[in-house]
């Protein structure tokens, strides 16, 4: 391969005079022992440290990872349970606060209708009252305008009959004024 | 894909003499680290070199990258984790869950194949699962491995992958002398599966960069070479997965040797 001095030296069963290979080296029996001893050795050096660290360590890497792994995925399996847990309980609190909330308005309303139906009768109570008096009094006025006009029509009937010249007596008066007034 | 390789190697040699020269297969050569010589069995070469790299990369993503343990990863705390991932799923679905206890083997070998392929893609460096050596202490690992594993978990009953109970009985016996020789070829394949892709690959770069010594040629030449590059980063990781996947195929024959 590379260039060397040619030697005769380093001529031999598997190199010919200018330090190249004769045939193939890989059939060249005269190399083979060393290639084998120094596999030999290099295999169980390989071997052992592997065996001894590097797949050991590879595995247990691999497993804790594995583990990790699982022990995450239970974490946010548990987290994922709590939080819908805690949706549940608020979503109930927000349940509970409505009704809550709708059973104090009805009562609240209740309590005001209460109120107004109380309050209502009594003003119909008063309205009645005030009514039924003012009836009394319309009544007693109307009585009064009645008798009034009766004054006046006999009154002005008295004084009719007498521009006209005659005098009829009082009784007989009130008793056609009083006939008309029926009528 | 030798024959190749070898036509490449004389090509080489006759090119030599043209003024390009051509050494696809020097790159796969073993050299000592240390001066020169010859190469016994414990000398420190560049196999050991490239080896020990590999082992460096596997800590550095596998250990030291995984260091903090956290929680979330780093980048390369993913990268090591996707690869732990990735081969314990395929051991766990193609084994079963009793496969799982072989996991760490089998990470051992996908581990060893993936890095050892991609720091091959490093211009200049030398790639160890080219070797048949290599990929065969490998598949012979896995093979004898697998073979005395189903005895033990099975005892005779082992010999059940090889006399196919589904088959009409006058079949049996040539259906057992085909699973024997498929049975005995397995590490064969399975060792030449992963060496030839990575040295043919590195190779056929190789020739093609030896091309960009001609000015005419060197740009094709080197968009070639770009797009080899690219095939073999796939390759790279895709043999790796072969090899790691048919292992587990193995593995699950000699657990549940039943069809």
């Amino acid at each position: 391969m590379a260039v060397e001095p040619i030697t005769e030296e380093m001529a031999g069963v598997c190199v010919d005079a200018h330090g190249s290979a004769i045939g193939m080296p890989q059939l060249c029996g005269e190399w083979i022992p060393n290639q084998i001893f120094w596999l030999i050795i290099t295999l169980v050096v390989i071997f052992f440290v592997l065996s001894r660290i590097a797949l050991p360590r590879i595995a247990s890497v691999l497993a804790e990872r594995q583990g990790t792994i699982t022990n995450d995925i239970s974490a946010a399996e548990e987290l994922k349970r709590q939080a819908k847990d805690a949706e549940a309980a608020y979503e109930k609190a927000l349940a509970d606060a409505r009704t809550e909330a709708q059973a104090i308005a009805q009562k609240t309303r209740d309590e005001i209708k209460a109120k107004l139906d109380a309050a209502t009768v009594e003003a119909d109570a008063k309205i009645a009252e005030k009514s039924a008096e003012s009836e009394k009094v319309l009544a007693g006025i109307r009585a009064s305008a009645v008798e009034s006009v009766e004054a006046v029509a006999k009154e002005t009937a008295e004084a009719i009959v007498a521009a006209l010249g005659t005098s009829a007596d009082q009784a007989a008066i009130d008793a056609a004024v009083a006939n008309r007034m029926k009528g | 894909m030798a024959t190749e390789a070898a036509h490449g190697a004389d090509m080489a040699e006759h090119a030599v003499e043209g003024g390009l020269s051509f050494h696809p297969m020097d790159q796969f050569m073993i050299k000592p680290l240390f001066g020169a010589g010859d190469v016994g069995m414990f000398t420190i070469t560049n196999v050991t070199l490239w080896m020990f790299i590999c082992i460096l990369a596997i800590i550095g993503v596998m250990v030291l990258g995984t260091s903090r343990r956290a929680i979330i990863p780093s980048r390369s705390q993913s990268v090591a984790e996707l690869a732990y991932g990735f081969i314990y799923k395929m051991v766990e679905d193609v084994t079963g869950k009793d496969g799982l206890k072989y996991f760490p083997y089998i990470m051992t070998l996908f581990m060893f194949i993936v890095f050892s392929n991609f720091l091959g893609l490093i211009p200049m460096s030398f790639t160890t699962t080219s070797h048949i050596a290599v990929t065969w202490v490998l598949a012979l690992c896995v093979f004898l491995g697998v073979t005395i594993l189903g005895f033990v978990k099975n005892g005779v009953h082992f010999l059940g992958l090889f006399w196919v109970t589904s088959a009409p009985l006058a079949l049996r016996p040539i259906l057992a002398v085909i699973e024997i020789i498929s049975y005995f070829v397995r590490p064969v394949s399975h060792s030449i599966r992963l060496a030839g892709n990575v040295m043919a690959g590195h190779a056929v770069m190789k020739v093609f960069a030896g091309f960009a010594a001609l000015a005419v040629v060197s740009p094709v030449s080197i968009v070639a070479i770009t797009a080899i590059y690219g095939l073999e980063v796939l390759v790279a990781f895709i043999q790796a997965y072969v090899f790691t996947i048919l292992t587990c195929v193995y593995l699950k024959d000699a657990l549940h040797p039943a069809h």
